[in-house]
């Protein structure tokens, strides 16, 4: 066996063991860079935004969550988007909501997947270029399958 | 064929913040679950959900697999004229539905 089939070989059975796409997680490393892309250098301060998640999940599959934004929801002062982001799902995004001066109240809320128990991000983008973060702890005891049916 | 579920006031003062209310059938199956034979079940997931309210965009979901099977958004905005709410799911293999729904506001 050549070294390259070899190699070859090994990963089919790393991933055949499931350390391929259905064991692998994010890691709060993965956030904290999934964030950077999306605020360029910009600072993130705390504050402003509230997340609604139950703190004991008993099924994973389907998690409420509500996002409340502090912001009057001007013309001049309003939320322009919220990312949400998990430390420990597969992928580190869950969803982007564009919201604007339209929506008059900035709150949204959806149903989301978690796969473990974790700390659930909420970034912020104002219309000033500012950036807000919240975040909210959840134990979950049934996770959000991620392996066989 | 995908069915929604849409709750929208049927009528509003004008100026009014209301909420709005989306629901739509679909498995949002990750691309991260394997049957029990081991084979990757392929992704199938929606991506984006748009509301437009007259023509004009008023709220925007990009959508990754984290989101629970038949994806639920509430949101809000402001009833400024009688006219049409479109709701628009966009996602993997080709998927499109749309919805729309009358409002009217005195």
């Amino acid at each position: 066996m050549k070294r390259r089939d070899f190699l070859i070989a090994g990963g089919a059975i790393g991933a055949a063991l499931g350390l391929g796409a259905g064991a692998a997680r994010a890691t709060p490393a993965e956030v904290k860079e999934a964030i950077l892309q999306l605020t360029g250098a910009a600072p993130v301060k705390t504050g402003r935004v509230t997340l609604d998640l139950p703190p004991l999940v008993e099924n994973g599959n389907s998690v409420p969550l509500t996002i409340r934004v502090d912001s009057p929801m001007t013309v001049a002062d309003h939320v322009k988007a919220v990312h949400v982001f998990v430390e420990k799902n597969p992928q580190p995004y869950v969803a982007s909501f564009h919201l604007g001066p339209r929506a008059g109240r900035a709150s949204v809320s959806t149903r989301i997947r978690l796969a473990d128990s974790q700390t659930v991000v909420a970034v912020c983008e104002m219309s000033d270029g500012s950036f807000w973060s919240g975040s909210a702890d959840s134990v979950v005891t049934l996770a959000a399958c991620t392996e066989s049916d | 064929m995908a069915s929604a579920l849409i709750n929208v006031p049927s009528s509003a003062r004008r100026g009014e913040i209301i909420q709005i209310k989306a629901l739509i059938s679909h498995v949002m199956e990750t691309g991260y679950r394997r049957t029990s034979l081991g084979a990757v079940i392929a992704r199938d997931i929606l991506r984006l959900f748009v509301c437009s309210y007259n023509g004009q965009e008023v709220f925007r979901a990009q959508i990754h697999p984290a989101i629970a099977a038949n994806p639920y958004f509430a949101f809000n905005t402001i009833a400024t004229e009688s006219g049409t709410l479109v709701f628009t799911w966009t996602g993997d293999n080709g998927f499109s539905a749309t919805e729309s729904v009358a409002i009217k506001v005195e």
